[in-house]
């Protein structure tokens, strides 16, 4: 519920009828409604208290505070989300993968630990999915060896860091290792938020605030925020599913619905921590993704498990306004090489998705060629002229396929099979071929036409 | 600032649906909140698993998901007595027999082994048909007729055979899924016809469920925003549960086939987001999400 420019005009100087002119705009009323669309700051308005300034200052911020962790070309950003449901808008910061480290594992599963948040990334649709971020827990016992820990992190990686220690002193020293890594600190909670708050005033650091559930949070935050300390993240103690949802969602509505501030931060989960095995794990961590988290803390991380919750995350924080088209391109399936099969259709992204699925079981290795017909199903592009043979040509012969390839035959969906005639002549040098007239048939046709030219 | 819990409670109530007959019927629907929010009332029935039984002896499946059934994948109905032994709540038969394109097994057996599965497996079932717009006509009509009185949830019914398929579904007592292409006013527009035909209480809509990374965010939004232009804005055409039919679209990704722990979590991570969503019927292929996603949505774990 963000405060609107009529709401601005009555708190500005003489309310808003000085009309003085020197923040640049005709009447305080255009200011104000500059001020709500966000498209002035506050500070060109010279004749503002400081009260009014404070107060305007805190309505016109995001009703959930962006926070960022890390620092450079790795800091990952979490909150500033705006809606509930993502048709409402969209989701915005994807929520971070976070793997855990304990202290007290043993080093050669650290070292496993390590190696795998590095190398594993999966390229998905001309993106690279990865982790990003490691969680480092002390167990009581040894505060040197999580100081070893941390040291041995910060020399392996940059990327951002979660620390983690019930003992303040511990925490407190990791902190100032690696203050200016911007490392997120865990927990703050009333017992240590008077320790917390002078250390993080001198280095600047963002922390969780942890609570047995949400009532416990905000006098925390509360006292956070009157220290002037802002970066904040929330962890409800959710102990379960159930909780999980609850906490969440309500987090997620004081925020936005009720403009409740003490709330209006990111949270961080901690399926590690929650799920007996890790099948499950994983399946409460997609049920993090779902549901509003800013950070997703894993006990581990293997390929086959990261992979679908990584796709997930991306299905869930695809902007649904965007037209649900893709790319004009060229996509290799399966690993084509100069005497695949090329297909070619229409740039509708359900009608690629369909399509490459069933390229893909069909196991041979193919080029897909998607051209751009206003993100229409291929009998719909055809019938609106994007996807006849005048303007398949042109594509053809400017996509580069002809570079890729040793051999000039293109396969049309059955579809438009009428326009084979057009393309032969568009695409002299071409052999046309009619496929099936639905993708479901493709894993039957593709193996028998590449067998058949083979003979 | 004192914090009091933003709870909401809604006036639009989900249709309660009931499958199969008897002792052994299923219900889904009646929920009056969103998915999965049992701290703001009772979803009076929770969603339900169908585990997925193929007449056409898993041609085609992924090999890590015939595992569990490979000594009965050749009987449906030894197959379908073994979902209901792992836990399934009901069972969803998929007659890919009867593709023309395919097998082109006639209407009159498809009918046969439904009758016989009817009767000697205590389930409820839910049949679908190959997706051939004119022999499902032939094969449900039959199903519906051979099966009279005993409540089969069938489909699918598109926009070009609703008629014929609503008719038998009427005359012969069952329930009808709607299918439309993930489009929510197509959704609209045939729950709308369907509802001059049938009661809202023999109505399960699918909206068609693609697989995670195959467009799993189009049929989530659709589920999502059906479930609240229900429940929060109490429009009746849309007071009808969902079934996710995703199973096969998960198990036949590349994914899924290239490792079976990938696969399970293909299928659970796409059940998962599903449920939240708002389906009220999730038909998987393999048993450990059977288990592990019933005990999410009972909030075990």
């Amino acid at each position: 519920m963000a405060i609107k420019g009529t709401d601005i005009v009555k708190k500005l100087p003489e309310g808003g009828k000085k009309n003085c002119k020197e923040c640049g705009l005709p009447t305080c009323f255009a200011f104000a409604m500059k001020l709500a669309s966000g498209g002035i700051t506050l500070g060109k308005c010279p004749y503002i208290s400081p009260v009014v300034k404070a107060e305007l200052e805190d309505a016109l911020s995001p009703p959930i505070r962006p926070v960022i962790m890390g620092t450079g070309a790795n800091a990952i950003t979490a909150g500033d989300e705006q809606v509930l449901y993502r048709h409402e808008k969209t989701f915005v910061h994807q929520p971070g993968i976070a793997v855990l480290i304990s202290d007290d594992e043993p080093e050669a599963e650290i070292q496993d630990k390590i190696r795998k948040f590095k190398e594993l990334q999966f390229s998905w649709v001309g993106k690279t999915l990865r982790a990003d971020m490691l969680a480092l827990r002390h167990k009581p016992g040894d505060p040197a060896r999580y100081e070893a820990l941390v040291k041995r992190i910060l020399a392996a990686t940059d990327c951002p860091l979660l620390l983690m220690s019930e003992n303040i002193d511990t925490l407190l020293s990791a902190h100032s290792i690696c203050a200016e890594r911007k490392p997120l600190l865990y927990p703050v909670t009333p017992a240590n938020v008077e320790k917390i708050v002078p250390a993080v005033k001198v280095k600047p650091s963002p922390v969780t605030a942890k609570a047995d559930n949400i009532n416990g949070l905000v006098p925390i935050t509360n006292r956070l925020k009157e220290a002037g300390i802002e970066d904040v993240f929330l962890d409800p103690g959710s102990m379960d599913l159930q909780s999980a949802i609850r906490d969440q969602t309500l987090i997620r509505r004081a925020a936005l619905k009720q403009s409740f501030r003490p709330l209006g931060y990111p949270t961080v989960a901690f399926p590690c921590l929650m799920a007996k095995d890790r099948k499950r794990e994983m399946l409460l961590a997609s049920l993090f993704v779902v549901k509003y988290a800013g950070i997703i803390v894993l006990s581990h991380l293997d390929e086959h498990s990261l992979l679908p919750l990584l796709v997930q995350r991306l299905n869930i924080y695809t902007d649904p306004r965007m037209p649900m088209s893709m790319e004009e391109n060229i996509y290799p399936i399966n690993n084509p090489d100069a005497s695949s099969p090329v297909l070619i259709t229409t740039n509708w992204a359900l009608t690629y998705f369909l399509v490459a699925a069933e390229i893909e079981s069909s196991k041979v290795p193919s080029w897909l060629c998607v051209k751009e017909a206003g993100g229409l199903g291929v009998l719909t592009a055809w019938a609106a002229g994007k996807f006849s043979g005048d303007s398949i040509a042109p594509f053809i012969r400017k996509c580069s396929i002809e570079s890729k390839i040793n051999h000039r035959r293109l396969i049309i969906p059955g579809k438009v099979a009428r326009i084979r005639h057009e393309l032969t002549e568009a695409l002299p040098d071409w052999e046309i071929i009619v496929g099936p007239g639905d993708a479901n048939e493709i894993p039957a046709y593709l193996p028998n036409l590449v067998k058949s030219w083979k003979r | 600032m004192q914090y009091k819990a933003p709870l909401e409670t809604y006036t639009g109530r989900i249709k309660e649906v009931i499958i199969g007959r008897g002792a052994i019927a299923v219900k889904i629907g009646g929920e009056n909140i969103l998915p999965l929010h049992y701290f703001e009332g009772t979803a009076v029935n929770r969603t339900v698993i169908a585990l997925e039984v193929d007449d056409n002896s898993a041609a085609g499946w992924a090999g890590w998901v015939v595992e569990p059934f490979k000594d009965v994948v050749s009987d449906p109905i030894k197959w379908a007595r073994r979902c209901m032994e792992l836990g399934a709540d009901l069972i969803c038969l998929h007659m890919e027999s009867t593709d023309p394109q395919g097998a082109n097994r006639p209407a009159e057996e498809a009918a046969a082994l439904v009758k016989e599965m009817l009767s000697k497996v205590d389930a409820p079932l839910i049949v679908y048909g190959c997706g051939d717009e004119k022999k499902d006509v032939e094969v449900l009509t039959r199903v519906a007729e051979a099966c009279k009185g005993e409540n089969l949830l069938l489909g699918p019914a598109v926009k070009e055979n609703y008629e014929a398929i609503a008719r038998a579904v009427s005359e012969n007592g069952h329930c009808i899924i709607a299918q439309t292409p993930i489009d929510i006013n197509l959704e609209k527009e045939l729950n709308v016809k369907l509802l001059k035909q049938l009661p809202p209480q023999r109505i399960v809509i699918d909206p068609l469920s693609s697989a995670l990374g195959y467009g799993m965010e189009y049929s989530f939004t659709i589920m999502e925003r059906t479930k609240q232009i229900g429940v929060i804005h109490g429009d009746m055409a849309m007071q009808i549960p969902i079934i996710a039919d995703l199973g096969g679209e998960c198990w036949k990704t590349h994914y899924a086939k290239a490792n079976g722990e990938q696969g399970i979590l293909w299928e659970g991570i796409t059940a998962m987001s599903l449920l939240l969503a708002g389906a009220n019927i999730l038909v998987l292929r393999h048993p450990d999400n059977c288990r592990m996603v019933k005990e999410a949505i009972e909030g075990k774990f």
